[in-house]
């Protein structure tokens, strides 16, 4: 499967409180609402100037912080296609997964904001078009590419009617 | 080759050799969600057509949001309460307290699975259980079957030896291990504490260390259980739920820190990672607009005792703001029988509800524009106190207490 669209670049260490912050915390039972702030504190334009389709692309650490679900929930349902980052915090990586939102390990320094991307996940690899630089991204762990490939946690569970993962 | 305590852990949870990098399908003893995550999990508990398989070990806790200051937080509340009330899991009310101080009072028992839709749920792994944090989602999961999903982690030990000198406390400890450690520098990782300095340390300080492993990356920061642990939960009145529980002397540790407790000064983190780690000493002077003494790292009695003792017939300096939040209802009964809260409140600090509000930014204490704060909590993250314009540092109640007093950033053993 192919992905195509254009790179946002934040840097390292972006929080599940940049992503999702605990002052909007009424807004989690309402995420549709939530996702108009995605990213707001890391930059307050990015939700308003983003299109569907388009690449969140980190540093290093992404997604550190809370557990809060909320934060690669409101990520995909702003329509953004899959978040390339050098590494991941545990926790939302996990998360990621579980809500069916690709993630993707590999060298984001030579991706800046308006870069063209070309993702084929199936191949491991990141094609930047503008710059004509061809990335490799590491595979995910055998378990979680089950859960991704099932459509996330839950319909992996209602699939196999147990966690069947080992 | 011996088991790490989270492999023993994972061994017996899961009925077999669980070793590191494994993944291993493991029953849960307790799940836990708090406000802010729990509607979503049990929007996923009903999507999956389940209900809590343990409803007893199954607790909702409202704490992030208490009491509620928006209606569409009270109607979250309100699906909470439904829900364990149909249910039979059980429920924490706004009056109780935060999650995790909770988690050790009333549930957890060293061996425990712990997982809870939150990420300081490491901090159970004080009383020797495998406790980590997860989404909600996972959580639902973990609720409808009994069982969750783990890579078993690899551990890196932490071996503490020495003492404490006068002024220095486990927080100081845990800042300046995050400081060489980085925040992702342990991702996956267990921490494991030991050594004689460990051994020697009660609950409330070994809370504090497991609490600020997710700090470090960590998926869970473990102690053994032991006579400390067996004496906290005879101090709650759940002597039953002692087992001691141990490491093997010839466990593998992917890496070993060793440090010794008398090289150590006041340490804090500034704005904006917790990794951001220095001597209070080199940070001296900065001036303060609120101090926050709470949250699940260190609004036990334990720390509001050590800021009441600096706090006791001196003044919070009158540009500086210092808020207090017991860290449940438990710690507040005590703390005021004891007479803390009065010397607190006749210094000029303002107490709050016991909960969550004024850490994560929800409701209290909110930051002006430019403002900054010295807090005991666990996190400084842009936005984290509800301003991505303010600045947190992170220190000791010993440091808060000295800070709060001259309204700038101050050493508490200048005051001690
Ligand atoms: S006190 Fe702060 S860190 Fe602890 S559970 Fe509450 S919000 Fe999270």
């Amino acid at each position: 499967m192919s992905l195509k669209g254009k790179a946002w670049k934040f840097g390292d260490d972006i929080s599940t409180d940049h992503i999702a912050p605990g002052r909007l915390f009424h807004l989690r039972t309402n995420l549709p609402e939530l996702a108009k702030h995605v990213l707001e504190d890391a930059d307050p334009e990015f939700a308003a100037s983003m299109s569907p389709g388009d690449f969140v692309v980190g540093g290093r650490n992404f997604g550190l912080g809370s557990s809060r679900e909320h934060a690669p929930r409101i990520i995909r349902l702003a329509g953004i296609s899959a978040i390339l980052a050098k590494s991941f915090a545990r926790i939302f990586f996990r998360n990621a997964i579980n809500v069916g939102l690709p993630i993707l390990v590999c060298d984001t320094d030579k991706i800046d904001t308006g870069d063209e991307l070309e993702v084929d996940l199936s191949a491991g690899e990141v094609m930047n078009k503008t710059k004509n630089i061809k990335l490799q991204f590491a595979p995910l762990p055998p378990a979680m590419v089950k859960i991704l490939a099932d459509g996330g946690l839950v319909e992996h569970f209602k699939k196999h009617g147990r966690l069947a993962v080992e | 080759m011996g088991e790490t305590l989270a492999e023993k852990i994972l061994s017996a949870a899961s009925g077999k050799s669980a070793r590191a990098g494994e993944i291993v399908i493991v029953d849960v003893d307790v799940t836990a969600v708090q406000d802010g995550t729990g509607p979503l999990t049990i929007e996923q508990v009903k999507e999956l057509g389940g209900r809590p398989v343990n409803p007893d070990k199954t607790v909702l806790f409202i704490d992030h949001a208490a009491p509620s200051p928006r209606s569409e937080l009270s109607n979250a509340h309100r699906t909470m309460r439904e829900f364990a009330h149909e249910t039979g899991a059980r429920l924490s009310d706004v009056n109780q307290g935060i999650i995790h101080q909770r988690l050790i009072e009333e549930y957890v028992r060293p061996g425990d699975v712990v997982v809870g839709a939150d990420s300081h749920t490491c901090m159970s792994g004080a009383l020797g259980a495998f406790a980590t944090g997860m989404g909600s989602t996972d959580i639902a999961i973990a609720m409808v079957s009994g069982k969750t999903w783990l890579r078993v982690p690899e551990t890196y030990r932490i071996v503490v030896g020495g003492e404490f000198p006068s002024g220095v406390y486990p927080k100081d400890l845990i800042l300046y291990l995050i400081g060489k450690i980085g925040a992702a520098g342990a991702t996956y990782k267990a921490l494991e504490f030991g050594g004689p300095a460990v051994a020697e340390m009660d609950v409330a300080g070994r809370l504090t260390l497991a609490n600020m492993a997710v700090e470090a990356g960590g998926k869970v920061g473990l102690f053994p259980s032991d006579e400390k642990t067996r004496q906290f939960l005879a101090s709650v009145g759940r002597s039953d739920d002692w087992s001691e529980l141990r490491a093997e002397t010839d466990a593998n540790y992917e890496r070993i820190y060793e440090i010794d407790l008398g090289a150590l000064e006041p340490m804090l983190a500034a704005p904006h990672t917790v990794d951001n780690s220095f001597k209070v000493a080199d940070a001296k002077g900065v001036k303060l607009d609120q101090v926050f003494i709470g949250s699940c790292t260190n609004g036990r009695i334990e720390d509001l005792r050590v800021a009441a003792r600096i706090l006791r017939g001196r003044q919070v300096n009158k540009d500086t703001r210092l808020i207090v939040t017991p860290a449940s209802r438990l710690v507040y009964i005590q703390a005021s029988k004891e007479g803390v809260l009065t010397d607190l409140a006749e210094a000029g600090a303002l107490i709050t509800a016991p909960g969550c509000g004024v850490c994560v930014g929800v409701h209290g204490g909110i930051l002006g524009d430019g403002e900054v704060c010295l807090a005991t909590s666990n996190r400084n993250f842009k936005g984290r106190m509800g301003n991505p314009k303010a600045e947190v540092y992170l220190a000791s109640p010993a440091t808060a207490a000295a800070s709060a007093i001259k309204g700038e950033i101050s050493d508490p053993r200048d005051v001690l």
